[in-house]
């Protein structure tokens, strides 16, 4: 486009276009920054979007562009698909959401590194393009081919259980490290194309053989990771293209995937080692229940009985689980909660870190339903309160509250950090049946004296509840 | 080789801030900051641009048409979707 500028503008266009740059790094980074906020995070999404939006234009001034066909329909066609599914999704389908848009992030990386390969005439190629071409390509495809696994997994198109074979560890060990040799080799002989081809396509392998062997349950953490690995791909292509704003915008996404990574690694208590080679869930049924569960009794409660010992609490802490969101049942939750507080009941949510399909998921899906950021706690400023709770309702969550991962070392949950809510005067579970959770770990606390199981699908349970709360009134 | 060594500075400074940025944010956020984050890594866009856009044969234009596809859905559906999130996020005060 720089060819309709006038030339004294022509000179310095790529001095501009390097200064727009930097602008742009500077909104990602305010950007990053302020989405570190619930208050201000919409603005850093936008701040990031412009910074985005400058780095596409002044790109379009670059000398080296000169057909606008094949640029105009590719924006055209991937905007309008990109603007369909974001309007559509629904939000707890979320996971899959950034799965797909990761894979589709890290394939052009891969493309990227493929299109200038193609460009270039291989002999004229320095060590340094090709290196950061094979690395772009074999990351990009691994990002690729792992997210739409991961997505296929959260989707249920492809099984949820980890896939596995003996040896598998050392086979995609294995891989990874002929994929290196594979760089190496396309190095020191550019123009011998079939190790390019064979570079590509056992890329697209690993990234496959690295997904199946996870369980469903652990897909949040991969797709972080990679997401992660979506950045360095940009920033290898940074490389290759020497484009500053592609290596710093890589290189960023990379380490705050990373970082998100080892928290939610955290938040379930596993390594992140533990949770691409352990296979979690496949041995799951070791059911650790201590041998006396036939003499285990629960005690079942009713709406009627739930609405009267909520109106006359203090307080009561809500914990929401996975499974009010498949019921769709934050707006009862909301009204719930809205007729408690009406009766001058304090109302806080209580939210652990892993508490949706992935972290902070239960956050968005309470927000959709116009529950306040500021009544929903994290679990380390919520557990303290849990002594001083009148009533804790505990809607589809299991796992999460089960004390067993604090008293009992042969859980296979034991470690996990969960929410203390046996220390609250009384506890209701909100549940189907008493199924065990996806760890497939029975627990304890449905046994307890202070708790009451309120059996059966979670939006009718809290609509009986809000009717109940109503006839309170009359 | 010195431009590499150079890229090289750039990119692990960007990195290290990178890690700085995201050590404090709350856990409610997280997810909003992956989808915000997973648009920022389509910048991989610009990358198509100067592929399709240069001329290097039909057939790496075609590559980088592919590319940009692939890349603007990252960018547009993430950033989207996350200001989608984001739009929900209210304070107490604001719904009265």
């Amino acid at each position: 486009m720089s060819e309709f500028l006038p030339p004294a503008l022509q000179s310095i266009m790529p001095n501009l276009i390097q200064i727009a740059y930097l602008v742009a790094t500077g909104l990602f980074i305010f950007g990053i920054k302020r989405l570190g906020s619930p208050a201000t995070a919409r603005s850093g999404n936008q701040l990031a979007a412009s910074g985005m939006l400058l780095g596409v234009i002044v790109t379009l001034f670059e000398r080296e562009i000169v057909s606008f066909e094949y640029i105009i329909a590719g924006v055209l066609i991937g905007g309008i698909i990109g603007l369909f599914f974001a309007k559509k999704v629904p939000m707890t389908s979320m996971p899959e959401m950034v799965a797909i848009f990761n894979g589709f992030g890290g394939g052009a990386s891969a493309l990227v590194a493929w299109g200038e390969f193609t460009r270039l005439s291989p002999a004229l190629m320095t060590t340094d393009s090709l290196v950061t071409i094979g690395l772009s390509v074999l990351i990009g495809s691994v990002t690729f081919t792992g997210s739409f696994i991961a997505f296929g997994k959260l989707q249920g198109f492809i099984s949820g259980n980890p896939i596995t074979f003996p040896g598998q560890n050392y086979f995609n060990l294995l891989l990874t490290f002929a994929l290196f040799a594979l760089v190496g080799w396309l190095t020191v002989d550019p123009e011998f194309q079939m190790v390019f081809w064979i570079l590509f396509g056992l890329s697209l392998f690993l990234g496959i053989m690295t997904v199946i062997p996870i369980g469903g349950a652990d897909m949040p953490v991969v797709i972080s990771l990679l997401n992660s690995y979506s950045g360095i791909a940009a920033s290898m292509a940074g490389f290759v293209l020497n484009n500053n704003l592609l290596i710093i915008s890589g290189a960023l996404v990379g380490a705050a995937g990373l970082i998100l990574t080892n928290i939610m690694c955290k938040a379930m208590n596993r390594t992140l080692g533990n949770v691409l080679f352990g296979a979690f869930g496949s041995e799951g049924a070791v059911l650790a229940t201590d041998g006396d569960a036939g003499d285990k009794t629960v005690r079942e409660t009713m709406a009627d009985d739930v609405a009267i010992q909520c109106a006359y609490a203090k307080k009561v802490i809500v914990v929401p689980g996975y499974g009010l969101a498949v019921a769709q049942a934050q707006h009862a939750l909301k009204e719930v909660a809205n007729l408690l507080e009406e009766k001058g009941v304090t109302v806080k949510y209580g939210i652990h870190p892993v508490a949706g399909r992935m972290p902070g998921h239960m956050n968005v899906l309470l927000a959709e339903a116009d529950v306040p950021y500021d009544q929903l706690y994290d679990m380390e400023q919520i557990n303290p309160e849990f002594k001083s709770a009148d009533v804790v309702l505990i809607i589809g969550a299991n796992d999460v509250v089960n004390p067993a991962a604090k008293t009992n070392p042969s859980s296979p949950i034991y470690g996990m950090p969960v929410l203390n809510v046996e220390e609250a005067n009384r506890t209701i579970v909100f549940k189907r049946s008493l199924n065990p959770g996806f760890a497939g770990i029975d627990n304890e606390l449905f046994y307890m004296e202070n708790n009451q199981m309120f059996f059966g699908d979670a939006k009718k349970s809290l609509q009986a509840l809000v009717g109940a709360l109503q006839d309170l009134d009359d | 080789m010195d431009e590499l060594i150079f890229n090289l500075f750039i990119f692990t400074l960007a990195a290290f801030t990178g890690f700085e940025l995201i050590v404090k944010v709350p856990p409610t956020l997280h997810t909003p900051l992956m989808s915000g984050a997973n648009a920022i890594s389509g910048i991989t866009l610009l990358g198509g641009l100067l592929i399709a856009g240069s001329v290097g044969g039909t057939t790496a234009q075609i590559i980088g048409l592919v590319a940009i596809i692939f890349a603007t859905i990252n960018v547009v559906g993430g950033f989207m979707v996350t200001d989608r999130m984001l739009e929900m996020f209210k304070k107490k005060e604001d719904d009265q």
